[in-house]
C-alpha cells in the first residue's frame, strides 16, 4: 500500500540518499599530526544524507502536523499560551546577545550583566521581593530552587524540618520537587469552595513543617482568598510560604505577592512573559527570594557596582557548593529568554501588564459567564485568568471529557487541559489569556455550546470516532508503553 | 498595546455579559491591591529595539572578536536553513505535544532527535532532551543511585565544574556521597584504583575539561565487575564525529551538552541536555520520550510514552521533578544534524580537530606557553608564564576572545593560576589565529 | 481450592501451606485500564505488611501494589515481563504477581474475605 500522501512524511532515516550533505565544508587542511591517541571513531555513525531542501521540505512539512498559538486558538489551561512577539526573536538574535560567550572576562559583557540585572529589577518590583534567583531553567527547576533555598535557610537554624505542605489541586511538579529535596510531602485537602481548607491546613501545620506551596490563582482558576490567613498561620510555626508561579498572569502588574506574606515565587518567564514555549521548551523560571531568603540564593548572580557589573560565581571556601544552596544548572540562567521576556516587559510597560492581566481574567470570566449553563462548572464565579468545567454535564451522555477535547481538535481549536486538576471529575481546565479577541472567544463559546448539545443529544458515535481531520486520529498509547520503540532501527541491521 | 486585541467596547459587552460594573470587581476577593508600580510605560518596536541594542552594542562579541573559548560552549556556523525552520511558528508557538493528533509535528522530530543521539553516542536510546549538559550529568547519577540502590559518586577531575556543582547540589538530597577528585589538567588521576563494592557510578567526560582524550573502556569493565555504572559526559557534539563514541567505550550513560549543535552561543543558555543509555534501563530514565505506535486507522504515529515515569502522574514518586525537555534547542539541533549528515557530520568534526592541532601548534612556539595534553580533539589547556586571568582579560582589551582561565572556576587552587583553556572551532580563521598568537608574543 | 483474602487497597492473598500467592483483584484492573509494565520485587526480599511490594502501571496511571501479608518474597510471575495484559485477562489466575513465604500467618485477620471483599466493592460504587 502507497501511504506517502501529505499525511505522511517518511523519517529523515528513510530519506537517506549516502554521500549527499546540506552543508558544504570545505576539504580540511591535511592533518600535521593526530593527536586524537588512536580513539579515532570506526565505522560510519549511520546519520541520513540529505540536500538543503530535502531538509527545508522535510520540516516544512513536519511543521504542518503542528499546532501553535500562531494556527488558532490554544485554551490549554496552566500553561498560558499567549501571543509570542515577534521582537523577542529579533533582539535575541542581535550579535551583541547571541555571539558572547559565558565565559568572555566579565569586563566585555558589560550589556548582558546590564540585561539580566534589568530584568530583576523588573521581577523585584512586580513581586514586591527584594531579590531574584535568575538561573532556574523552567518552572520545576524554579520551584527546586525556591524549596532548596528555603531549606537551607532553615539548615542554618539547624534544623531542616522533615515535611512539606502541598494542596491536593496542586501541579504534580510540587510534591515531586518537595520529595526531590528531601521532604515528606502531605496533602492538604480542599474545601467545597475549590480552596484550601484554613482548618485542615492549620491541622497539619507544625514545627517539623518546613514550607506549604500554593498555587494562587489555585488550578481550579480561583483565587485564594484566605491567603492572609493562610501566610500568617504558615509563618506562625517558622515555615515558609512558597508560592507556585505558574498563574502569575492572573497578578502581574495588581498584586505584588510580597503583600500576600509570600516568602519565595518562581516565574515562568515563557508564560507570564510570553516567551515561545517551543514545543516543549526551553523556558525560564526566575524564582524571587524574600530578605531572609536571599542569602541562600544559587550561584550565579549579579551584582551591580560603582565600576559596572559584576558576576559572583564562586567562593573561595567551597568549591563546588560555594553558597548553601549550590548550583542549579550550568553557565548563568537561560540568557535567550530573558532577552525575549524583557523586550515583552518594556513593549507592554507596567500600564499593559496590569491591562494584561485584567483582560485575561475578564476573558475566563467571559468564558463562564457563556457556557455555564452548556457545560458544568463546579465552583461558582467569579474565576481569576482561567475557568474550569467538570463532566457532570456528560453524565450519561456516553461522551467524555477525553472525547470533548478531540471533537474540538475537528473544530480548528487546540483542546483546554483535560483531567486536571484532580480534585473535580473529568476537569476541563480552559485558560484563554488576554491576547485573544472577543471574535475568537464569540467563536468559541458557539462551538462549546454546540457540541455540548451534540453530547446531549445522544451522538456519543461521532465523539468516539473525533478527530477526523487532523493529521493522525486516536493513537494507541497502551502499545506505545507496552512495547517501547524510542529510536529508528535500520531494516537491515540486525 | 499591540498584543491586546480586545477593544474598550468589547471590554464592556463583555463586562455586561459577566454581570460585573468593571475588572476591577473581578479581583474583589484580592485582598492588597498593589500601589503603582515604579515600572515605564508601554513602548513601540522601535524605542525597544533602541534601549536593547544598545545594551547588545557593550558586549564584546563573537561575530567580530576572534574567539577561542570552549569550556562547554562553542561558537559554531549554523546553516540559514536551521534559523529558518525553527522559527516556523508551528514549531515555535507549540508546547509539549499533549495532543498527539495535532503534534505529530514535534513527536516526530523528537523521535529523530532520539535516534539521531543514540546513533553518535553509540548508545541504545536517549530521550528527548534536558535543560542542559550540567543538569542532564545530574539527573544520570540520581538515576544510577536508583538503579544500583547505592550512593557512592566518582566525579573524575577532569569533569566541567559547573556539572560537578549541579551534580552535588542534586545529590545531597538523595543522599549522594560524592567523592570529588581534585581538578586533573595532567591527565593523570586514578579511577580504577578508587573502585569500590559500593560504589553506584563513576562519572568522566572525553574529550576531559582540560582537553585529553581518553579510552574509558578499561573504567567500564572495573565498574562493571562491581556492579557499578560509568557514566559519561561530552560537552561538545561534534567531537563524536571524530572520536569513538562513549557507547562503543561501554558507557551505561552518556550525558552531554547539545549547544555545539544548536545555535548560539547566547551567553551559555538556553543550552540542550542530552541524555542516552541502555534498553534495559529505559523505565528509569528522567525526562520526556516519543514512543512509535499507530492510530486507529493502522497509520505510524508517534506519542509520548512511558509517562508513569513523571510527575504529573506519580507526583513526589517521580523520577524527577522536571517538566519541560528544551524542545526548541533539539530541533535546532536535530536539522543542523540533518542537514550535515553522515559526510558533513564527520568532515565538521575533522576541520574542528585540524583548527585545534593547528593552533597548539602555534601557540607552543609563543615564548612561555606550554600545550598541556597530549591529546585533544578541539581544545586543551596551555600554561603560560602569567596569570592566565591577567592575559584573558589583556586579550579582552585587545578585542580578541582567547581563552578560559581555569582560576575562574578554581579560584582556590593556586596551581591553576597559570592555566588558560584554549578552543579552536570552524570558524576561527588563519587571521583570528595570527591575532591571538601575535597578542600574546607581545604580551608575555 | 484455597481462599482469597483482600485488602482495602485490591489486592489478593491466596494461603497455601504458608506460602501466599499476590496478586490485584478484578475491580482493581479495570479501574486502572490496559497494563503496560509491572515492575515486580526481587526474589528473596522481605516485605511487612503494607508496605509497597511492586507497582502496576498502565498508560496514564501507576499504583503501587502493597504486601498484604509480611513475608519473604519466593518467587515472582516473570511472564508479566512480555504480557503484563495476562493482569487484565485473568487477575486471580495467570496475572499473579509474585509469591511469598508467610512470616505472620496472623496478618490474615486483618485482611477480607470474598463476601466482604465484594461488599466493600459495591458500596465504593
Amino acid at each position: 500500500m502507497d501511504t506517502t500522501t501529505l499525511q505522511d512524511e517518511p523519517l529523515l532515516f528513510e530519506k537517506d540518499r549516502p554521500g549527499l550533505s546540506g552543508v558544504d565544508l570545505p576539504e580540511p587542511s591535511p592533518l600535521l599530526e593526530d593527536r586524537l591517541g588512536g580513539l579515532r571513531r570506526r565505522g560510519p555513525v549511520g546519520l541520513p544524507g540529505l540536500s538543503e531542501p530535502d531538509v527545508i521540505r522535510h520540516y516544512t512539512r513536519l511543521s504542518q502536523k503542528n499546532y501553535g498559538i500562531d494556527t488558532g486558538f490554544y485554551p490549554l489551561g496552566s500553561c498560558t499560551m499567549k501571543h509570542n512577539p515577534r521582537l523577542g526573536e529579533a533582539m535575541a538574535r542581535l550579535p551583541g546577545f547571541a555571539e558572547i560567550h559565558p565565559f568572555q572576562p566579565v569586563g566585555s559583557v558589560q550589556g548582558a550583566l546590564e540585561l539580566m540585572n534589568t530584568l530583576a529589577e523588573w521581577l523585584k518590583t512586580l513581586t514586591g521581593l527584594p531579590a531574584v534567583a535568575l538561573s532556574p531553567a523552567a518552572g520545576a527547576h524554579g520551584e527546586w530552587c525556591g524549596i532548596m533555598t528555603i531549606r537551607a535557610a532553615l539548615e542554618k537554624q539547624g534544623d531542616p524540618r522533615r515535611r512539606v505542605l502541598v494542596p491536593d489541586s496542586a501541579h504534580g511538579t510540587n510534591p515531586a520537587t518537595a520529595a526531590r529535596c528531601g521532604y515528606a510531602v502531605e496533602s492538604v485537602p480542599g474545601n467545597d469552595q475549590g480552596r484550601v481548607s484554613l482548618a485542615s491546613l492549620k491541622a497539619r501545620l507544625g514545627g517539623d513543617v518546613a514550607a506549604l506551596m500554593l498555587t494562587n490563582p489555585n488550578t481550579c482558576g480561583l483565587f485564594e482568598d484566605e491567603i492572609l490567613e493562610i501566610a500568617a498561620a504558615v509563618h506562625a510555626v517558622g515555615a515558609y510560604f512558597y508560592l507556585d508561579g505558574a498563574n502569575f498572569n492572573a497578578l502581574v502588574g495588581r498584586v505584588r505577592v510580597a503583600d500576600l506574606g509570600v516568602d519565595a515565587m518562581h516565574i515562568n518567564l515563557h508564560k507570564t512573559f510570553a516567551t515561545p514555549h517551543g514545543g516543549g521548551g526551553p523556558g525560564a523560571g526566575p524564582t524571587v527570594l524574600s530578605q531572609a531568603l536571599a542569602p541562600f540564593a544559587p550561584l550565579p548572580f549579579v551584582v551591580s557596582g560603582a565600576k559596572g557589573f559584576t558576576l559572583v560565581e564562586s567562593t573561595h571556601r567551597s568549591p563546588d557548593e560555594s553558597v548553601p544552596s549550590g548550583r542549579l544548572k550550568g553557565f548563568h540562567g537561560q540568557f535567550g529568554v530573558f532577552v525575549r521576556a524583557l523586550a515583552y516587559m518594556m513593549s507592554m510597560g507596567g500600564d499593559g501588564l496590569r491591562q494584561a492581566s485584567g483582560d485575561a481574567v475578564l476573558n475566563a470570566n467571559y468564558l463562564l459567564a457563556s457556557l455555564k449553563d452548556d457545560l458544568s462548572a463546579p465552583f461558582a464565579g467569579p474565576c481569576m485568568h482561567e475557568v474550569l468545567f467538570d463532566d457532570s454535564f456528560l453524565k450519561g451522555t456516553g461522551v467524555t471529557t477525553l472525547d470533548m477535547a478531540k471533537a474540538m481538535i475537528d473544530e480548528g481549536y487546540h483542546p483546554m487541559t483535560v483531567y486536571f486538576p484532580l480534585v473535580v471529575h473529568g476537569a476541563m481546565l480552559i485558560e484563554p489569556t488576554e491576547t485573544e479577541s472577543k471574535d475568537t472567544l464569540d467563536r468559541f463559546i458557539a462551538t462549546m455550546k454546540t457540541l455540548a448539545a451534540r453530547a446531549k443529544a445522544g451522538d456519543s458515535e461521532s465523539f468516539r470516532l473525533a478527530p477526523r481531520h487532523a493529521p493522525r486520529r486516536r493513537l494507541d498509547e497502551t502499545r506505545a508503553a507496552r512495547t517501547p520503540v524510542l529510536r529508528w532501527k535500520s531494516p537491515v541491521a540486525t | 498595546m499591540r498584543f491586546l486585541p480586545l477593544t474598550e467596547s468589547d471590554r464592556a459587552a463583555m463586562l455586561a455579559a459577566v454581570g460585573v460594573p468593571s475588572v476591577e470587581s473581578l479581583f474583589a476577593e484580592v485582598p492588597v491591591n498593589a500601589p503603582p508600580l515604579a515600572l515605564p510605560d508601554h513602548q513601540g518596536e522601535l524605542e525597544v529595539s533602541r534601549a536593547l541594542t544598545a545594551m547588545a552594542a557593550r558586549n564584546l562579541n563573537a561575530a567580530t572578536a576572534p574567539c577561542f573559548l570552549g569550556c562547554g560552549v562553542y561558537r559554531r556556523h549554523t546553516p540559514a536553513a536551521v534559523d529558518a525552520m525553527i522559527q516556523r511558528g508551528e514549531f515555535l508557538t507549540a508546547y509539549t505535544p499533549y495532543q498527539p493528533e495535532i503534534s505529530q509535528g514535534t513527536l516526530q522530530y523528537l523521535f529523530e532527535f532520539q535516534t539521531q543521539v543514540a546513533l553518535i553516542t553509540g548508545m541504545e536510546v536517549a530521550n528527548a532532551s534536558m535543560y542542559d549538559g550540567a543538569t542532564a550529568c545530574a539527573e544520570a547519577v540520581a538515576m544510577a543511585c536508583r538503579i544500583t540502590g547505592r550512593k557512592r559518586v566518582m566525579l573524575s577531575g577532569n569533569l566541567h565544574p559547573h556539572y560537578r556543582a549541579v551534580t552535588a547540589t542534586t545529590a545531597r538530597y538523595f543522599g549522594g556521597e560524592l567523592d570529588k577528585l581534585p581538578p586533573d589538567p595532567i591527565g593523570i588521576e586514578d579511577l580504577i584504583g578508587r573502585i569500590h563494592g559500593d560504589t553506584a557510578c563513576v562519572v568522566v567526560q572525553n574529550p576531559g575539561f582540560f582537553g585529553h582524550l581518553k579510552d574509558y573502556s578499561a573504567l567500564a569493565t572495573a565498574c562493571h565487575e562491581v556492579g557499578a555504572l560509568l557514566v559519561v559526559a561530552v560537552t561538545d557534539p561534534v567531537s563524536l564525529g571524530l572520536v569513538v563514541p562513549p557507547g562503543d567505550m561501554g558507557a551505561d550513560i552518556v550525558v552531554g551538552e547539545g549547544q555545539g549543535l544548536a545555535g548560539p552561543m547566547s551567553f551559555g543558555g538556553p543550552g540542550l541536555g542530552l541524555f542516552a543509555t541502555r534498553e534495559r534501563f529505559v523505565r528509569q530514565i528522567p525526562g520526556r520520550l516519543v514512543g512509535e505506535t499507530v492510530d486507529v486507522d493502522g497509520r505510524r504515529g508517534w506519542v509520548l510514552t512511558l509517562a508513569t515515569r513523571e510527575q504529573h502522574i506519580r507526583r513526589e514518586k517521580a523520577t524527577s521533578n522536571i517538566c519541560t525537555n528544551s524542545g526548541l534547542m533539539a530541533l535546532t539541533f536535530t536539522i543542523h544534524l540533518a542537514l550535515l549528515g553522515e559526510t558533513g557530520f564527520a568532515r565538521l568534526a575533522q576541520i574542528n580537530h585540524v583548527a585545534a592541532v593547528t593552533l597548539a601548534r602555534r601557540l607552543a612556539q609563543v615564548r612561555g606557553v606550554r600545550v598541556v595534553p597530549s591529546t585533544y580533539f578541539n581544545e586543551f589547556a596551555v600554561t603560560l608564564p602569567k596569570s592566565a586571568k591577567v592575559v584573558a582579560d589583556g586579550l579582552a582589551a585587545r578585542g580578541i576572545l582567547g581563552g578560559v582561565p581555569a582560576s575562574r572556576f578554581y579560584p582556590q587552587f593556586p596551581e591553576l593560576e597559570d592555566v588558560l583553556l584554549v578552543a579552536a572551532t570552524e570558524t576561527n580563521t588563519a587571521v583570528d589565529m595570527d591575532m591571538l598568537v601575535h597578542a600574546l608574543e607581545d604580551m608575555l | 481450592m484455597s481462599e482469597l483474602w483482600f485488602t482495602k487497597d485490591h489486592e489478593w492473598v491466596r494461603v497455601d501451606n504458608g506460602e501466599g500467592t499476590v496478586g490485584v483483584s478484578d475491580y482493581a484492573q479495570k479501574q486502572l485500564g490496559d497494563m503496560v509494565f509491572i515492575d515486580l520485587p526481587a526474589i528473596g526480599v522481605t516485605f511487612a505488611q503494607g508496605d509497597t511490594a511492586a507497582v502496576a502501571e498502565s498508560v496514564k496511571a501507576a499504583s503501587e501494589v502493597y504486601a498484604p501479608v509480611s513475608g519473604v518474597v519466593e518467587a515472582i510471575n516473570a511472564d508479566l515481563n512480555n504480557t503484563p495484559s495476562m493482569v487484565n485477562e485473568d487477575p486471580y489466575g495467570q496475572g499473579w504477581f509474585f509469591r511469598m513465604h508467610l512470616t505472620s500467618p496472623s496478618d490474615l485477620t486483618s485482611l477480607m474475605d470474598e463476601t466482604a471483599y465484594e461488599a466493600y466493592i459495591n458500596e465504593l460504587g
